[in-house]
């Protein structure tokens, strides 16, 4: 009996453009996201949530709610006991942090807009939602601290009882750490005989802004209780009920099912899946919650919000010397399970590819009452990249070079590597003159400055600019003892399984859980090589505790190098068991054995055997070798040793209307080096939409509070995401320098474009201007920042300004809501 | 995003709207297109009891030529508008401004009277309609009313259709020959207006015989840039006419202040604008 086929003819899946076979069930609807799952009974569930950024809650009156039609019951904090939990931030990041408790519903007080302070459970949405709106919540308003400035000042407290604002000082220093010098000296050396810039830059907070809403269904009716959530991270998240929660770990089960998008966004233990994990229980019905658009970009954690304060030092030909940065970093109103690790991520690569000799990290994090941050693409590394890469334009402003050049003199060189840095890195491979060089080929470089030049002489009102970004990241997250070391709460491994059915098909379980990545398309590419079967017998399984029962999740482009490596392993392994079967079966000795093409043969002979053939021999188990297993099936945990250094050179050209400060990009060219490519497809997809994330922080994106603490872009009317409208055609290309740290050689992906382009158009921007004395815009580039900083010569200054009203609140008549008071219902 | 339950009358005349309205009172909400509508009743900003649907009456449906003018009904799609020859004919800056309303989906959906009687500043129709002395025909229990443009926009979401009345149409003074632009400003496609003008020109032997330039975001209601006209008609067309003119665009608005500009921002950015839009109508 022969269940497989040998393939015709070898062919490498590893480097095809596959298209993707989970593509026709997501974008065809045809799938279970969590808000279509319906179960027998299922209950609903609406959130009363705060207008108040900060607000005593004196009284909760839900009777009125309670008679609504169709509603169960309406629960605030005090009808919950401790089953409740609480949420949980995994990386307190000193020993001292300061963190207020987090309870997933506020009792007394409410500590920013968007906050529950109750809950109504019905027999549909539509009764919940109403009835929400019925329970009367008396506040007494409590100053609020909204912005960062402000709360530095300790003045006015985020929560009172901590007694100041301040959570914790990270620091690292390279003279302490013995990677380098001491900054102070090498900074105070340059103000003698060198260069020495002081920066302030902004990075705007930002709403990860995800497809697919957040939403959660919890089902206590069985044996295990099993929760289906749209979440990055099941493992943790059912850790997370377990450890907080009092139910065993064993009696849960978490299901992230087909999820849309989460960017970070949903790298997260919510306070919704924790009341509807306790309200199920204590119903003993299934209860499900789907977040509203507009709840969604109140209350699920943004991003960024930091204010980096960057002093350089350098020598008067532009050879860097040293770099401080203080930073101070918004967690918003708690920290969030990341929390202040994330600015912590950054720490590592304010250095970047350049050769400092001196380091200094102080990063220090901040209570105000706003939603919380964690997490969003790129996690702390587009700050840094942002900041160093604005930095070097500038230096190459000041020593009056071209800043290719400037960036050049100061990168590490492709020979040097492995290259361990000032912040403690090894970088394990890289080509950073290879890509560059590439990129300004595909640019077009000269050719664009000519036009540049042109352009200034000629006092065009559309003023081009040239904007440079030679990044690279760390990802791959992340060595376990790296992240212990860092008092981090988890680990960094990925676990992957290889099961062989009997007929010959491929199962893959990986604890990577996919939310759009392609996951089950590059690893089936990979295992189909690994071992020679067909790319469409590979199945590859993911996303429920049942099934994939170890894993860490889907985050920082983790997934191909660490749960890439974990699958290789495994699929080896299942080789190793097979060699001493597949020898016996064809009577030869393992020494005799080669396999290729997914068949072992006898060298010298025309004997041969398919895996599948041996799979099925395997399951009949008639005739093994004494002693060994009827099985086949194999599984590995990697625990990466080090993290994964993608680079790449991103040149983007951006016209300036200096009339309008309207701002148009005209060319976007990257020359990424991430390693060896599976799936070209999916890369391009990668750069492409992170090039587009990258880019709206630059332009577009900003999450604006008023002074009260109301987010004001609280909509898609007002903060700005882009569409296909408003982006042009990216020209990608790649170099290649595999990583020498994992088998397959190949580097993340998922970041690099959101990483990397933020300050390439930043830097274009202030390239174009900078003849009109401007060095600086700060971010988003609004026209009317720009305007302003060709008028005045600032960098364009602060948002103000409330949202423009589109929809006419003010003749509403019975049930309406003032928005303005950030009721979202 | 559920909007609060409501019931639901489908009129197919205008009588039985009328009679709706009459019944309903200020418990009632009109949907057109329901390009505003649905977005204020999915996020709770108002919670109608009734909404009168006018989707099923044809009559309103339309454009058609009344000899002087056209009449627009109010009914009428924007894809609908966008694409019609009476329009593109006669009312050149109307067909250019609502091929410009947020995207090709809305543009399927929203209708020009709709849009009109929401009377969003920031809406691309008030001022090419405006600008092009349209009247607005609105019925209500005592019959058929004809009101200005002047007259039609009283205020932020506020028009002179009373609670009882509806909308109808929109007459058109012709305008055939006018060249015309609009000359839009965005920081993303879908956005609304930041701030957008619209010229429309007759140009006879390089003389400009007539100027219309209707502003769009550039206070609470539509406004009409009357200096800039003055300054135009009569004179020729050369560069330094336009710029002078373009300059006077900012009198007398009082634009908003908010996330994508203050007002001060604005009040520059219109003068670019119009002298742009102006420019581009004049074939430039």
């Amino acid at each position: 009996m022969t269940a497989v086929d040998a393939r015709p003819e070898q062919t490498n899946e590893i480097g095809r453009d596959r298209r993707r076979k989970e593509d026709a069930r997501l974008i065809t609807g045809r799938t279970r996201w969590t808000d279509n799952i319906n179960l027998p009974g299922m209950l609903h569930l609406a959130m009363v949530r705060s207008p108040f950024a900060h607000a005593r809650v004196t009284s909760i009156d839900t009777s009125a709610a309670e008679d609504s039609e169709g509603v169960v019951t309406v629960l605030a904090a005090k009808d919950f006991d401790e089953g409740l939990g609480v949420c949980i931030n995994a990386w307190p990041i000193t020993p001292d942090q300061k963190a207020p408790a987090h309870p997933p519903i506020a009792s007394d007080r409410v500590t920013f807009a968007g906050e529950i302070v109750a809950v109504v459970a019905a027999r549909s949405a539509a009764a919940a939602r109403d009835a929400a709106e019925m329970v009367e919540v008396d506040y007494e308003e409590l100053p609020a601290v909204v912005s960062l400035e402000e709360a530095v000042k300790d003045e006015v407290l985020a929560h009172p009882d901590l007694g100041t604002n301040k959570s914790a000082l990270w620091v690292f220093d390279s003279a302490q750490a013995g990677t380098g010098g001491n900054v102070d000296e090498a900074i105070s050396a340059a103000r003698n005989d060198g260069i020495v810039l002081e920066r302030t830059y902004r990075q705007q907070r930002l709403i990860p802004a995800f497809m697919e809403p957040r939403s959660v269904v919890c089902d206590p009716t069985g044996e295990q209780i099993t929760v289906w959530s749209a979440t990055q991270i099941p493992h943790i998240l059912r850790f997370a009920f377990a450890a907080t929660t009092g139910v065993p770990e064993s009696k849960i089960r978490v299901i992230a099912p087909d999820v849309g998008g989460g960017f970070g966004g949903k790298l997260q233990q919510t306070p919704e899946e924790m009341i509807v994990f306790a309200i199920a229980r204590r119903l003993g019905k299934p209860v499900k919650y789907t977040e509203t658009r507009s709840e969604s970009l109140l209350s699920a954690h943004h991003g960024r919000d930091q204010v980096q304060k960057l002093t350089l030092s350098a020598t008067r030909d532009g050879q860097v010397t040293g770099l401080k940065v203080e930073l101070d970093a918004n967690l918003g109103a708690y920290v969030a399970i990341v929390g202040g690790g994330v600015p912590v991520l950054g720490a590592f690569m304010f250095n970047a590819i350049y050769k400092f000799p001196a380091y200094q990290f102080n990063c220090q994090t901040v209570f105000t009452n706003t939603t919380w941050t964690d997490a969003y693409r790129g996690a702390g590394r587009p700050e840094a990249t942002y900041a160093i890469e604005r930095l070097m334009d500038e230096l190459a402003a000041e020593v009056g070079v071209d800043p290719l050049e400037i960036r050049e003199k100061n990168w590490i060189k492709h020979e040097e590597f492995p290259f361990t840095t000032i912040a403690g890195l090894t970088y394990d491979s890289g080509n950073y003159e290879a890509a560059t060089a590439k990129a300004k080929e595909m640019f077009g470089y000269d050719a664009l400055r000519a036009e540049q030049a042109e352009r200034r002489a000629n006092n065009d009102p559309v003023q081009l600019g040239i904007g440079i970004s030679t990044f690279t990241e760390m990802c791959g997250l992340a060595p376990s003892r790296v992240l212990g070391s860092l008092d981090y709460g988890a680990g960094g491994w990925e676990h992957a399984q290889v099961r062989l059915t009997p007929t010959g098909k491929v199962e893959v379980i990986t604890g990577a859980s996919a939310h759009g990545q392609g996951h089950e398309t590059a690893f089936s590419q990979i295992v189909a090589d690994r071992l020679g079967v067909p790319f469409e017998d590979v199945e590859v399984l993911h996303g429920d505790t049942q099934i994939a029962a170890k894993g860490y999740d889907t985050y920082g482009s983790r997934s191909l190098v660490v749960g890439g490596e974990a699958l290789v392993r495994a699929a080896d392994k299942v080789l190793e068991k097979a060699k001493p079967i597949a020898a016996h079966l064809l009577e030869a000795s393992v020494e005799d054995l080669e396999f290729t093409g997914g068949r072992w043969t006898v060298r010298g002979t025309d004997q041969g055997m398919s895996i599948g053939e041996l799979s099925t021999a395997v399951f009949a188990a008639h005739n093994l070798p004494d002693g060994v297993e009827a099985n086949l099936d194999s599984e590995a945990t990697f625990d990466p040793e080090n993290f994964n250094f993608p680079h790449g050179t991103h040149l983007c050209a951006m016209e300036v209307d200096t009339e309008t400060g309207q701002v148009k990009m005209r060319k976007y060219v990257c020359c990424d080096d991430i390693g060896n490519i599976i799936n070209p497809l999916i890369v391009a997809g990668q750069v492409h939409g992170g090039l587009v994330q990258g880019i709206a922080q630059a332009l577009w994106e900003d999450a604006v509070y008023d002074d009260a603490g109301t987010l004001v872009s609280g909509s898609f009317v007002d903060y700005l995401l882009p569409t296909a409208a408003d982006t042009i055609s990216f020209d990608i290309d790649h170099t290649t320098s595999p990583a020498t740290t994992n088998t397959l050689g190949t580097k993340g992906v998922g970041e690099a474009g959101t990483i990397a382009s933020t300050p390439a158009v930043v830097n274009a921007v202030v390239d174009a201007l900078r003849p009109l004395g401007v060095h600086d815009v700060t971010m988003p580039c609004t026209p009317e920042r720009v305007w302003r900083a060709i008028s005045e010569g600032s960098a364009g200054g602060e948002t103000t300004g409330a949202a423009a009203p589109h929809f006419d609140p003010s003749t509403g008549m019975s049930g309406n809501v003032d928005r303005t008071e950030g009721d979202v219902q | 995003m559920i909007p609060a339950s409501f019931d639901y009358v489908a009129p197919t005349t205008v009588e039985e709207a009328l009679a709706a309205l009459a019944q309903y009172g200020d418990e009632a909400k009109i949907i057109a297109g329901g390009q505003s509508l649905l977005p204020v009743l999915r996020m709770r900003l108002n919670a109608p009891e009734w909404v009168i649907d006018l989707g099923h009456i044809d009559s309103l449906r339309g454009v058609r030529d009344e000899g002087e003018a056209i009449f627009v009904g109010a009914m009428t799609r924007h894809c609908d508008v966008a694409t019609d020859p009476l329009v593109a004919e006669h009312a050149a800056l109307v067909a250019r401004a609502t091929a410009t309303v947020a995207d090709e989906q809305v543009r399927h959906r929203g209708t020009f009277g709709g849009a009109l009687a929401h009377a969003d500043p920031a809406g691309d129709l008030g001022a090419p309609a405006l600008a092009l002395d349209a009247e607005f025909v609105i019925a209500g229990p005592a019959g058929e009313r004809v009101v200005p443009g002047a007259e039609f926009f009283q205020g932020l979401f506020e028009t002179a259709v009373s609670e009882d009345e509806l909308l109808i149409g929109v007459r058109i003074p012709k305008h055939t020959g006018w060249t015309a632009h609009y000359e839009k400003f965005v920081r993303v496609a879908h956005q609304w207006p930041i701030c957008a003008v619209g010229a429309t020109l007759k140009v006879s032997g390089g003389v400009i015989e007539g100027a219309a330039i209707g502003l769009t975001n550039m206070g609470s209601t539509p406004l009409r840039a009357a200096g800039v006209e003055q300054a135009l008609v009569g004179q020729q067309a050369t560069e330094e006419v336009v710029r002078n003119a373009a300059a006077l665009a900012a009198d007398g608005a009082e634009p908003p202040s908010d996330l994508n500009g203050d007002a001060d921002y604005r009040r520059h950015l219109v003068t670019v604008l119009t002298r742009r839009a102006i420019t581009k109508a004049l074939g430039g």
